[in-house]
């Protein structure tokens, strides 16, 4: 029994030691910080192009700060992670980073000293960037204007404030890789997938996530959620009323709207605003790459599709009344509010992108969870600073948390044809009231106005 | 019928409750200070309030502010006795055209009721749904600056209209 027990002992420590080798990361040495002059133009140019891909202005930037200066809090269900400094600040920043260690956290997700980042950081996208591309980064990165500036400390629980316990989550769920194209595809769809798959980082938002905050395998890109916006499936599954084509996914993703689609807006704004950098070429990949992923729409859906058309080449301004808008019902109520607040904008003669989308078209009415109508009835899309955008304005002084569940449950089923959602009401409240939090943004997206991103920042 | 507290007083009228409360307060309650810019909430001319929140009156129907505080740019004070925001205005002259001035007010004012010590940038970003079209955007928030130290009880006269910001 003894000899059992020390079996036991050995194996645990063995297992441990393990861990530890695995866990651990060694410092890579600080440099010098290069000078500008050290880094092809060329190549940093490519590098400003790849961090739109990436986003990284987004998280890396405190609106109304300095870009890339970071300290930006990102809410998570853990608790509240502050984005990091990538400006070249020698002190804050990472401009004594290496190549080296600038490429081991895009790949690994560990820090020059050797800590492990978070994956609120996506590395476990970011793996799949080449290191050409990395070096373009980097070059571009190295070269922004250096800013001195130390980010509030993680709010975070014991334990997950240990950077070891992330070395756990790796080994779980991150798979350190490189890109392998597909042989059995264009060479298009392979630069799609590409970009969808790795810089681009589509998945960490539309793709759900599991109790302990790692994309779910076998649902990819199912849907997902940010910010406190759901960001929506870009699979079989999608909401879509008229099925994406490439053709429409190309323009919105290009120009931040398409008429069958609407706006984009919550945190795909600033998606759609950095996209502006990549060729049409880059974004045609994309297109196709997710086109293929969500496959020729069901003949029930894209005959669905049909009638939405024709109802809206024929009917064009007329208020649909569903069956149970019996007077003094829900439905009825909201019926009213849509008509004497709503339909001014979307029931007009305005063409979008300012004028407002038929509903009949919106994925967010024809989703499974009311969170984004609920986001944009409460607090609108604000407007861009210094120059045209679309806006509309918000609804939560005017509407009580019982009048937005009525307006909601009119427009499920008058436009949808589909029940109204159950938790409208209880949803509302939470977002109302900053239990649920949600980012509230212009619809050009942070890259341009950064002074300008929204009230519930 | 629809029953609206304007300014401190109550009023039953007899309007569709759907009509927007800017036709309400414009046609039947004679109170003109509101005005009719774009009526799709873009530019912010018929901002008024509602228990202490700006809302734009064009998109806002009379049924959903029965029995809510509304306050309009009359509410503020009078032409005898103007109000702190009223006489900010004034003083630094921030009006050209003046259309767009009282949707400044109330929303100005909505602000500074929520938050009396707003930081200039603060003022900047709650007034940005706002449009003046006469391009007199540096003069209102310096009025609104100067209703600020007016309500904080800071004394007049201490900043020449031009020079509180150093720009025209």
């Amino acid at each position: 029994m003894k000899r059992f027990w020390i079996g036991v002992l050995i194996l645990v420590a063995v297992c441990l030691a393990g861990f530890a080798a695995y866990a651990w990361k060694p410092a890579i040495d600080p440099i010098e910080p290069p000078q500008r002059a050290s880094f092809d133009r060329a190549l940093i140019e490519k590098g400003a192009v790849l961090a739109s891909v990436g986003n990284c202005t987004a998280c890396h930037t405190k609106p109304g700060g300095k870009s890339f200066a970071g300290g930006l809090a990102v809410p998570t269900p853990f608790g509240t992670i502050y984005s990091t400094n990538i400006t070249p600040g020698p002190k804050t920043g990472i401009g004594r980073w290496s190549e080296a260690a600038f490429s081991r956290a895009m790949r690994e997700g560990v820090e020059r000293d050797g800590d492990h980042l978070y994956p609120a950081f996506p590395f476990d996208h970011f793996t799949l960037v080449s290191d050409d591309d990395n070096k373009a980064l980097y070059a571009y990165l190295m070269t922004r204007r250096p800013v001195e500036s130390r980010r509030p400390a993680n709010d975070l629980p014991f334990p997950l404030n240990l950077r070891l316990v992330l070395a756990g989550w790796k080994l779980l769920f991150f798979d350190k890789g490189a890109y392998h194209e597909d042989a059995a595809q264009s060479a298009e769809w392979n630069r799609g997938a590409y970009l969808v798959e790795g810089l681009g980082h589509c998945g960490a938002c539309h793709t759900p996530r599991n109790a302990l905050g790692a994309e779910r395998k076998g649902v990819h890109l199912k849907g997902g959620e940010a910010e406190g916006w759901d960001a929506f499936a870009l699979d079989a599954s999608s909401s879509a009323p008229i099925p994406w084509t490439h053709d429409s996914l190309f323009a919105y993703l290009r120009q931040g709207w398409h008429a069958d689609h609407g706006v984009a807006n919550g945190p795909m704004a600033e998606v759609t605003g950095n996209l502006g950098r990549l060729p049409d070429s880059d974004i045609r990949a994309i297109a196709t790459y997710l086109i293929s992923r969500m496959g020729e729409p069901t003949p029930e859906r894209a005959a669905a599709a049909e009638d939405i058309r024709k109802k809206l080449s024929i009917d064009q301004g007329g208020t649909p009344i569903p069956a149970s808008a019996a007077t003094g019902s829900p439905t009825s109520r909201g019926g009213a509010i849509y008509q004497a607040a709503c339909a001014t904008c979307h029931d007009g003669s305005r063409p979008q992108p300012f004028g407002g989308i038929d509903f009949h078209l919106s994925s967010t009415i024809a989703a499974r969870d009311p969170q984004n109508a609920i986001n944009v009835v409460l607090f609108g899309l604000p407007a861009a600073s210094g120059r045209e955008s679309p806006i509309m304005p918000g609804f939560a002084v005017t509407l009580t948390d019982d009048q937005v569940a009525d307006l909601l449950g009119y427009l499920r089923e008058a436009f949808a044809r589909k029940p109204a959602w159950a938790d409208a009401k209880a949803k509302t409240a939470d977002t109302r009231s900053g239990k649920y939090r949600v980012s509230v943004r212009p619809s050009d997206g942070i890259e341009r106005s950064p002074d300008n991103v929204g009230a519930k920042d | 019928m629809v029953k609206l507290n304007v300014n401190g007083t109550s009023h039953d009228v007899d309007v569709d409750p759907a009509t927007p409360l800017l036709y309400v307060l414009r046609n039947d309650l004679k109170l003109n200070g509101a005005k009719f810019g774009c009526g799709l909430g873009q530019c912010g001319a018929c901002t008024v309030m509602v228990d202490g929140k700006a809302v734009f009156s064009c998109l806002t129907p009379a049924m959903l502010v029965e029995g809510r505080e509304i306050k309009t740019v009359e509410g503020l004070g009078t032409i005898d006795d103007p109000g702190p925001m009223q006489k900010a205005f004034i003083e630094q002259q921030a009006a050209q055209c003046g259309y767009c001035i009282a949707g400044m007010m109330m929303r100005a004012q909505a602000l500074l009721e929520a938050k009396p010590d707003a930081a200039d940038a603060d003022i900047r970003q709650a007034l940005e749904p706002n449009l003046c079209r006469c391009g007199t955007h540096m003069r209102i928030l310096r009025a609104v600056a100067r209703a600020r130290d007016l309500m904080q009880g800071k004394s007049a006269g201490n900043m020449a209209p031009a020079a509180a910001t150093g720009r025209g």
